[in-house]
């Protein structure tokens, strides 16, 4: 009721009607101005009982006057105060904004506040709860409750935990707020004044505040990286190496979204946060007894391991069970039914690529079951980083990781059809092998450091790092030095420009037996070596002090092929740098024989007396010695040839002799 | 041997048996060591390799019995030396003469008749003190040790010799010396053991080299003009010793055997190596 207390009251009253009459037939028709309506309304005594409870009706007439609805009128808003006289009927209904917002009203009854208060929540925001009612300001103007810089605190006046409002509803997510300052945009708005970063309404809007279950929502799954691509534009740059660029438009279930990575309140730079919660998956997975049984009656262990998971590299990048599972569909129950398969090129987009081109992702591409997937070396929720001394791909590792198929007997070794056998084995024994796991050297060359890890293809592939065209890159990863100086030997095919197989690394150093080039092993097998193409030289070499006694036991120590000719600087003799040219065979020689001169290193060190017309001296010597002892057991040979029957004769007279002496004897 | 009645003369003195003592063992090993270089690409010489330890231990066992080769070698001019003071010749008359040790008129006479025996045209020719084919292996020997010896040299210290020689020149050294010792090696293991052991009369060896003494009888039959000689002189009795001790006479025999078996199986082995290695 009405209760108007003070006489003078009603003369002010009286005095405003008058002045408004007069302005109103001025103006022609307008019954109340702002005036009128501010006479009353200024006044600090002009309260109303609701419901025992006193209601000011006064309102600040100089923050009207500065606020965006000024020039509207009240009666704009309030039509019933449209009067002749006052006062307006009394009680008035509410302000309805739609009146003039009909579109932003509209947006607005769909929305999560819309709905909340149409369901008559107590807390359901209305317009006046974020915008004010007569003190309306612009959004620009920083005392505006939604200029962007008090955004957060206009939400925050519900949303703030331990508000009435966050504990009478289940809101998935906690400590907004504070999480929202200490994240990326709240720095950058409360620490930085950046009046660009992204506040509350930036992601969810300002009146379409939906839930993320919503497909309609900014803030979904489908829709959250358009939402963050408002600000974001080109992150998809930014971010090739983890998502293909592509598949975020075309298949964006199969990526994730912003928000699985950088959490939606926390985003930083560098720590994100699980965002779902991986809690809730353990709360199945973590029984060891869950179980599935496939389609074709198997079953499937279905149990995580968490302590797996702990040590694992995911976790250390707070990868949450979501980010890989992704196929997590909230209408099923549970969510995860038939998510599939893990796509790890979701985030290793560029290394599944490789491997797709690999031997093993061919295999994988034509259903092979022995094909190995990206867990057969990785495992699975305990993935390991390669630095991890426990984790199957650390460096020590790898030969028993590619030996579980690649080792003689085992399935990738009976399919092989080439010519290396034993490799595991014959690895384990070589330089690199040994000094791996024997000297614990970490820079020793494993299965992949050849290989690769994700692109191996048969050497046979010119695409192979282990091609005859790429082994000496790949051997120059660690012996740079060495390829540099076979560069520029005749072996190399920037010297010898030739229709001829010329040598790479392994023909001599073989694959996978690779040993120190002083071993016995080693030195021996130089010479079979260099005589696949020099056949010639190492038969010749065996006619000579050096090769005969490089055949017998100990025979590693004589002049092998390398210890003249070098190894990986190997020249002709008519090049100047060679270490048989005039300039330097001296020195060579010098190395095994101190007293070598000049004409020492005239010995024939690949002589045969079987030429005639390269070596006359030793093809005639040859002949004169040949024919000295083919005169002598000739001569000697038929001497004793008659010599023998003559002698048997000789005793067969005498035994004949003696005999009749003795009967002659007898007789006497 | 066994029977006393037996009568011994002496036909070596302690020194030449200790020189050919000395010949045995440097020439096996020698030979031993040099073919198993020089077939180094057969199993047997990788077999002796092995055994020996290394090709360095062979070549070190080479060049010790190189230098048991030239003493030797200078030993025999010290024998000849003492051979021609006692018997009162001059130089001239000691080279010359009939059982001299250089091959004369005589030898070739002898040579022709032994052939004429072989082909039953004649009487065994009555040898005296040195045989032709004695006298051969004797000077073989000689030119033995003198071509192989300078050639071993130049391999040995090819870094000196090379001062004044071509580099080349140790190619040929090798060829010879080892053509020289693969002639050397397969006259010995065959025409000497044959001649000196196996032929019908000595099988299966002669120990006279060992024990320096031979039975009178065997004198009078195989060099009857020695036994004439001897007997015209009055010098028989001189020579008669009595039978060599029968520990001596084993070891002797085991020695020797062992040197024919070093040595034939070697020989075996060259040749089965020269054909296989050649055929190949």
């Amino acid at each position: 009721m009405l209760n108007v207390t003070e006489k003078q009251g009603w003369l002010k009253f009286l005095v405003i009607i008058s002045v408004a009459l007069l302005v109103n037939l001025a103006q022609n028709a307008a019954a109340m101005t702002d005036e009128d309506c501010l006479d009353c309304h200024t006044d600090p005594d002009l309260t109303v009982e609701v419901d025992g409870k006193t209601v000011q009706l006064t309102l600040d007439g100089d923050k009207f006057a500065g606020s965006v609805h000024a020039d509207n009128g009240c009666v704009s808003c309030h039509e019933e105060a449209d009067v002749e006289e006052a006062p307006h009927p009394y009680p008035m209904a509410r302000v309805d904004c739609a009146n003039c917002h009909d579109d932003i009203a509209e947006i607005f009854a769909d929305s999560l506040h819309g709905q909340a208060l149409e369901n008559n929540d107590p807390y359901a925001p209305k317009c006046i709860d974020c915008h004010g009612k007569h003190d309306i300001l612009s959004m620009q103007d920083k005392d505006s409750p939604t200029y962007v810089m008090n955004v957060p605190f206009t939400c925050g006046r519900c949303h703030q935990e331990g508000s009435p409002m966050t504990l009478t509803h289940d809101i998935g997510k906690h400590n907004i707020l504070k999480n929202f300052s200490m994240s990326i945009h709240g720095e950058g708005l409360f620490r930085k004044g950046l009046t660009v970063t992204a506040v509350c309404s930036s992601c969810h809007t300002a009146h379409n505040v939906l839930p993320h279950t919503d497909p309609n929502s900014t803030i979904s799954r489908l829709n959250v990286v358009k939402t963050c691509m408002k600000c974001h534009a080109n992150i998809e740059d930014a971010h090739t190496k983890i998502v293909r660029g592509e598949l975020w438009e075309t298949e964006p279930h199969k990526v994730p979204a912003c928000v699985e990575c950088h959490g939606p309140h926390q985003a930083r730079r560098v720590l994100y946060e699980d965002s779902l919660n991986d809690q809730f998956c353990l709360k199945c997975h973590g029984n060891p007894d869950l179980k599935k049984i496939l389609a074709n009656g198997e079953e499937r262990i279905l149990y995580v391991n968490v302590d797996d998971f702990e040590h694992s590299i995911h976790q250390e990048k707070r990868i949450a069970c979501a980010k890989c599972h992704v196929n997590v569909d909230h209408q099923k129950n549970p969510v995860c039914q038939d998510s599939g398969p893990v796509d790890c090129s979701i985030c290793h987009a560029q290394v599944v690529d490789l491997y797709d081109k690999s031997t093993h992702g061919m295999l994988v591409a034509k259903n092979d079951k022995n094909a190995p997937v990206c867990t057969e070396c990785h495992g699975t929720h305990g993935v390991m980083s390669k630095s991890n001394f426990e984790s199957p791909i650390f460096a020590r590792n790898i030969p028993d990781l590619c030996g579980r198929c690649h080792r003689e007997g085992e399935k990738a070794a009976l399919r092989y059809t080439g010519k290396q056998h034993d490799i595991v084995k014959h690895y384990q024994m070589s330089i690199h092998g040994r000094g791996l796991s024997q000297s614990g050297l970490m820079v020793s060359a494993t299965c992949t450091n050849c290989h690769t890890a994700h692109s191996m293809l048969p050497a046979s592939n010119p695409e192979s790092s282990v091609n005859r065209e790429n082994i000496i890159t790949a051997c120059a990863q660690c012996h740079l030095g060495i390829a540099e100086k076979f560069s520029s030997s005749i072996h190399s095919p920037q010297v010898s420009k030739t229709d001829k197989k010329l040598p790479v690394c392994n023909d001599c150093h073989t694959s996978h037996t690779i040993s120190r080039h002083d071993t016995a092993g080693f030195r021996g097998l130089i010479l079979d070596e260099c005589g696949t193409c020099h056949e010639h030289e190492t038969d010749t070499y065996f006619e000579t002090y050096h090769g005969k006694a490089s055949m017998l036991s100990g025979g590693e120590k004589t002049a092998k092929c390398s210890d003249c000719h070098g190894a990986h600087d190997i020249l002709p003799a008519y090049y100047s740098e060679s270490r048989l040219n005039r300039r330097h065979v001296v020195e060579t020689c010098k190395k095994c024989h101190p007293g070598s001169n000049r004409k020492f290193t005239g010995y024939l060190t690949h002589a045969t007396h079987h030429d005639r017309d390269k070596y006359p001296y030793l093809f005639y010597t040859f002949w004169g010695m040949t024919g000295l002892l083919v005169g002598t057991f000739a001569f000697f040979g038929i001497h004793t040839l008659f010599w023998v029957p003559r002698s048997f004769r000789e005793r067969f007279k005498k035994r004949r002799e003696h005999s009749r002496q003795s009967i002659l004897k007898k007789d006497e | 041997m066994d029977n006393p009645q037996v009568e011994y003369v002496q036909r070596f003195s302690i020194f030449p048996r200790f020189l050919h003592f000395l010949v045995i063992v440097s020439f096996l090993t020698l030979a031993v060591t040099g073919m198993a270089l020089k077939f180094a690409s057969e199993r047997w010489a990788e077999f002796v390799a092995d055994f020996f330890g290394s090709f360095e231990v062979l070549g070190a066992l080479h060049r010790l019995m190189a230098i048991v080769t030239f003493t030797y070698f200078a030993l025999t001019f010290v024998l000849m030396y003492q051979n021609w003071r006692k018997s009162g010749k001059s130089i001239v008359q000691f080279i010359l003469y009939k059982d001299s040790m250089i091959p004369n008129l005589n030898d070739a006479k002898e040579l022709i008749q032994t052939f004429k025996w072989f082909f039953g045209l004649g009487p065994q020719p009555q040898y005296g003190r040195w045989t032709y084919w004695e006298k051969f292996d004797f000077m073989a020997v000689f030119w033995g040790v003198a071509v192989i010896g300078t050639t071993g040299l130049c391999l040995w210290f090819p870094e000196t010799f090379t001062i004044f020689i071509p580099g080349y020149w140790i190619n040929i050294a090798t060829i010879i010396h080892s053509d020289e010792a693969l002639l050397a090696s397969g006259f010995i293991f065959t025409i000497h053991f044959f001649n000196t052991h196996l032929r019908p009369e000595k099988f299966p060896m002669d120990p006279v080299i060992f024990t320096g003494t031979m039975p009178l009888e065997e004198l009078r039959h195989e060099r009857p003009r020695e036994y004439a000689e001897l007997v015209a002189a009055g010098k028989l009795d001189e020579i008669k010793v009595p039978p060599t001790p029968r520990w001596f006479f084993v070891v002797s025999h085991v020695f020797g055997f062992t040197a024919l078996a070093i040595g034939l199986t070697l020989v075996v082995s060259i040749i089965y190596s020269m054909v296989f290695l050649y055929v190949k």
